[in-house]
């Protein structure tokens, strides 16, 4: 089993409701000096077996036609975590791969 | 030979039956077509309306843009089958494609529903024909993702092709780009809008009018001019 993970923003010029209103709630709760909040999607997709390049170039293109509409929303990034990579006895998130060479896929 | 105008049903839509009753109102049959359906039953032109296809989620009709259904329908309307998306309707108009730019929540963040003031701005499409060049219609509007945006070059070739079909008057009731309220395609066959027609088509049941409480009939000319073009195609 491995993971790819997707994650979308809306594009900078386009105006982000959720993130302005969690925005306005953070300010009324007290939390200072926060100037912008913007909210986006996290995809995580769980595959049977290995990541392949073939399955990875499937999910990019599921990531700018399904997952995320070009007009309004950037993919900001595309990233295999949690690949069973014989490190053994992880945890399956991203952060308990640093270092061990995952391949950011998008930048 | 009477028209037959489809409406389309996806998980979630919400003003088919209305969308129906229109067309019957306006004199055509009304063929109900379900989203998974791979076969348009040979009708003559298809309406996708309101609602919340697939709760809205990932994006409104961003999912139903994908039904089987929706193959045979853009293959149809690049082949000239008028095609009319009406809120949820024209999101996944804009989702497939076949329009461009696409909707986003409301600039003031809340859900919006009135009666809306709209001017034609184009009156030659499969849609507009029975009414006149810059006339104003009152038809309800009732959304929450309905602010229009596009990039500016694609605002302008709207503007410059005349494919901007209407425009909010009096008050722009979500932030859209120029005050747009519903495009059409190159051709004209293709027509999506945020507000709705087919709830303003019969007296008792629309929005106000002048002379009396909830008579307007504004929307029935949608109806009226597509099956006049079917009929005199």
């Amino acid at each position: 089993m491995a993971t790819i993970l997707v994650h979308v923003m809306p594009k900078p010029e386009i105006l982000d409701p959720q993130g302005k209103a969690v925005g306005a709630a953070m300010a009324r709760l007290g939390y200072e000096g926060i100037a912008e909040v913007r909210q986006g999607k996290r995809f995580e997709i769980t595959v049977d077996g290995e990541v392949t390049d073939e399955l990875l170039e499937k999910i990019r293109e599921a990531a700018v036609t399904l997952l995320s509409n070009p007009v309004i929303e950037d993919v900001v990034q595309v990233k295999v975590v949690g690949q069973g990579c014989g490190c053994g006895g992880h945890g399956h998130g991203e952060h308990a791969h640093a270092g061990h060479g995952h391949k950011d896929l998008l930048k | 030979m009477t028209a037959r105008i489809g409406v389309v049903t996806f998980p979630g839509s919400l003003d088919d039956r209305d969308a129906a009753r229109a067309v019957k109102l306006a004199g055509a049959e009304a063929v109900s077509l379900w989203h998974a359906d791979a076969s348009l039953h040979d009708v003559d032109a298809v309406v996708l309306p309101g609602g919340f296809s697939y709760g809205d989620y990932l994006r409104a009709g961003a999912i139903a843009r994908f039904a089987p259904i929706m193959d045979k329908i853009v293959d149809a309307a690049k082949g000239g089958m008028p095609v009319l998306g009406i809120c949820n309707g024209f999101q996944i108009l804009t989702e497939v494609h076949l329009l461009p730019g696409s909707m986003i929540k409301n600039d003031h963040r809340a859900f919006v529903c009135r009666d809306q003031t709209l001017r034609v701005e184009n009156a030659e499409t499969a849609w507009t024909s029975e009414y006149r060049q810059g006339e104003e219609i009152v038809v309800p509007l009732k959304n929450q993702d309905g602010q229009y945006v596009a990039d500016e070059r694609t605002l302008d070739e709207l503007e410059a092709e005349g494919r901007v079909v209407f425009r909010y008057v009096g008050w722009n009731p979500n932030g859209s780009r120029r005050d747009i309220a519903g495009i059409c395609n190159a051709q004209g066959n293709v027509v999506g809008l945020m507000p709705h027609p087919e709830h303003a088509v019969e007296v008792g049941f629309g929005p106000d009018s002048r002379e009396k409480g909830r008579a307007g009939t504004d929307g029935l000319a949608f109806f009226t001019s597509a099956i006049k073009n079917l009929v005199s195609a």
